[in-house]
């Protein structure tokens, strides 16, 4: 194929697909728009091709960065990707088309500035949500940056360039000391400066980077141009927020800081744990972190570079997967706070939780709502499911930090469960089975087998035996 | 063609079967045996004659260590395993002993390169235990795919600019292997896996695809250590088959 030799440009057809407007060339390769010369039934949505740059001068880098994207790209699914169409064989004519992710790069967004509270606290939960979907698909994506990062028009984000990822079911061809483009140094965790490819927390790390950046203007350890300059991050204290810009709610800091500490185990442990706090801010537990006003001092950052040089980070001993951290949803039905299933969900709930170390549980009420009810009564309704809700919990002694309470009033039930479960990247809601003909629960019957059937998580329905 | 890589049987008529009807059920249409068909186990005569019917219908065999001691014996083994050697000499009918002792080191066909151990020195029996071992097998064979047992564990390594990376599969997931690189895989081991885990283990290669894909395939094991014990063998050998030590 004459493809090979000669460069292709707009008009050439390789493999079916027709080569569009040429929207990149740089030093890795070229991207063109691409369309089907036969419109499939399948693809209804645009597409671009990639074109590594090989032979002569081009270093083995882009290729491998391509082969890495063509190995990780296709065992990934869902609207935080890019869909995978087609390649070609690498030996011959390496190209790789894939989904034309139609939306506004956060870089661009970030283009004028800092961006608004409300706007940042929204993409950064949208990426945390898109970086909880890689992560329990086994990706690492250890490049994120603003420029990786598409809103879609929904809101959604999507990450794109894999190639610096890692799967856990595919061979890492990159060497452990990898060379890091300029454009990415700023965001690289501490970890990955030490050559650790298989921690998805690196991704919070950088995450954590990008909250920082969006909410102050700033980056938190600005732009090495060397891998001395990289080297820093192992012990440097960036300026907290707040400092910054002081207008910054301290629950913010707190999750901003969370993310960058560079300790792995210190941070969140999954990004769904992140996108949690960022939509529930009043629920986000503070610590020392939220009302840091300085960096550490001139000896406190002598002590923290002693110690990262005697102690590097250690080894990531057993990366946990985001499934080790699961959100467990409880449904706890307090409008009947006596029905003898409650002793049994506690106790399921009890079970599960003691076979996870790192846990988000999560209590949701939902009770019937009159919307047309004076706002006081609806408050003082509120507050009564809270405290019942409190209650019910109190005999699992779970942490503040990891448990959150929910009253959600609605006339649908089965919908409000569903739609809160699915908005906060639940892994697993435990509800009761109805009782046997208990007229008085009926309204619970179609609840449990409604979410049961249309959950897009696992379900765990406690049934209490009847006598 | 679709080609189903077993190692490492040793003896192991229940793990044999089981990963030939996993295989042709896969959708493999060609067999290759990598060596150590005896030893340890208890069905040496049996698992000689599968093999010797796939070969006559265009089988890939090349010899193992263990294999090579029913003519040669093999002073370095512990005397539980030369006991098993010595059993199975027994076992095998003059054919079988001749069909084991004229088995190639090593086979090459096409852009593969088949070989129980090391393809630098396969005599040696060399353990493939670093990516620095793989590298230099993977270059003394000059082939792009060089595939493998011995160790009786499942590693895919790649070669790369700084040497050669190892990769851990997972079971029934589908790897790419593209023919720029040079690739090795071990397989595994059919008839006595060592990590913990008694399930056959063995690989599929899809040449025109490019793909590997590595299995763990649940046996009778307990039948298999039960034929140990009942030859007389090693109550030792028996445990590892049925705890996959």
């Amino acid at each position: 194929m004459a493809a090979a030799l000669e460069p292709l440009s707009q008009g050439d057809e390789l493999d079916g697909f027709v080569l569009g407007e040429l929207v990149h060339s740089g030093r890795m390769g070229r991207v063109f728009r691409v369309t089907q010369r036969k419109p499939g039934e399948a693809i209804d949505f645009p597409l671009l091709m990639k074109l590594p740059r090989t032979g002569r001068g081009s270093g083995a880098e882009g290729l491998l960065a391509f082969e890495t994207e063509l190995t990780v790209l296709p065992l990934l699914a869902g609207p935080h990707v890019p869909r995978f169409v087609a390649a070609g064989d690498l030996a011959r004519t390496p190209y790789v088309v894939v989904e034309w992710v139609e939306g506004t790069s956060l870089q661009a967004l970030l283009a004028g500035g800092p961006l608004a509270l409300e706007l940042a606290v929204q993409h950064a939960a949208a990426v945390a949500d898109a970086l909880h979907g890689l992560h329990s698909q086994g990706a690492i994506h250890l490049d994120l940056k603003p420029d990786n990062v598409i809103v879609r028009a929904s809101g959604v984000a999507a990450l794109i360039d894999f190639g610096m990822a890692h799967h856990a079911r595919a061979p890492d061809l990159h060497a452990e000391e990898s060379r890091y483009a300029a454009g990415s140094a700023p965001y690289v965790s501490p970890e990955q400066v030490l050559g650790i490819r298989t921690d998805p927390r690196s991704d919070l790390f950088a995450l954590g980077v990008m909250l920082y950046e969006m909410s102050t203007g700033k980056l938190p350890f600005g732009s090495p141009q060397t891998l001395a300059g990289l080297a820093d991050r192992l012990w440097v204290d960036p300026v907290p927020p707040r400092a910054r810009q002081p207008s910054l709610p301290q629950w913010l800091q707190e999750i901003i800081l969370r993310c960058l500490e560079p300790q792995a185990e210190r941070r969140y442990q999954s990004a769904a744990h992140v996108a949690f706090d960022l939509r529930h801010p009043e629920q986000v537990p503070l610590t020392e972190r939220s009302t840091k006003k300085h960096r550490a001092s001139v000896p406190q950052h002598l002590v923290r570079w002693w110690k990262s040089r005697r102690a590097p980070l250690a080894e990531a001993p057993h990366a946990p997967r985001s499934l080790d951290a699961p959100v467990i949803m409880v449904a706890v039905d307090t409008m009947h706070p006596d029905d003898v299933r409650h002793p049994a969900i506690r106790q399921a709930a009890a079970r599960l939780l003691a076979e996870t170390r790192e846990y988000r549980l999560i209590l949701v009420s939902v009770v019937r709502g009159e919307p047309v009810a004076p706002a006081a009564e609806r408050r003082g309704i509120h507050l009564e499911h809270l405290i019942r809700l409190r209650h019910w919990v109190a005999p699992l002694g779970v942490a503040a930090g990891r448990l959150s309470l929910h009253v959600i009033e609605s006339l649908s039930p089965t919908r409000s469960l569903l739609d809160f479960a699915s908005a906060n990247n639940v892994d697993l809601i435990v509800i009761g089975a109805p009782a046997g003909e208990q007229p008085a629960l009926s309204w619970w019957r179609s609840v449990a087998s409604g979410v049961t059937a249309n959950a897009h998580c696992s379900v765990h329905v406690v049934r209490v035996a009847e006598s | 063609m679709v080609l189903a890589l077993l190692s490492d049987v040793h003896a192991n008529l229940e793990a044999l079967e089981a990963c030939l009807k996993h295989a042709r059920e896969s959708g493999a249409t060609r067999f290759a045996f990598l060596g150590d068909l005896v030893g340890y186990g208890a069905d040496a005569g049996a698992v000689v004659s599968v093999v010797m019917r796939h070969a006559q219908e265009g089988a890939l065999v090349v010899k193992g260590n263990h294999d090579d001691a029913i003519a040669r014996g093999a002073p370095y083994m512990n005397d539980a395993v030369r006991e098993s050697i010595a059993w199975a000499r027994e076992q095998l009918t003059p054919e079988q002993r001749d069909f084991l002792a004229a088995l190639p080191l090593s086979r090459r066909d096409g852009r593969s390169i088949y070989v129980h151990a090391s393809a630098a020195n396969p005599q040696r029996w060399t353990y493939i235990d670093s990516p620095a071992a793989a590298l230099r097998s993977m270059r003394a064979g000059e082939a792009v795919y060089t595939f493998g047992g011995h160790v009786h564990e499942q590693v895919l390594y790649a070669e790369v600019e700084a040497g050669a990376k190892e990769h851990r599969p997972v079971s029934a997931s589908a790897i790419n292997v593209a023919s720029h690189r040079r690739w090795l895989a071990l397989v595994g081991s059919v008839g006595q896996p060592r990590d913990g885990r008694p399930a056959a283990g063995y690989a599929i290669f899809d040449e025109p695809r490019a793909r590997i894909t590595f299995y763990r395939v649940p046996y009778d094991h307990d039948a298999a250590a039960a034929k140990i014990r009942n030859a007389g063998l090693s109550a030792a050998l028996a445990y590892r088959v049925a705890r996959g030590v």
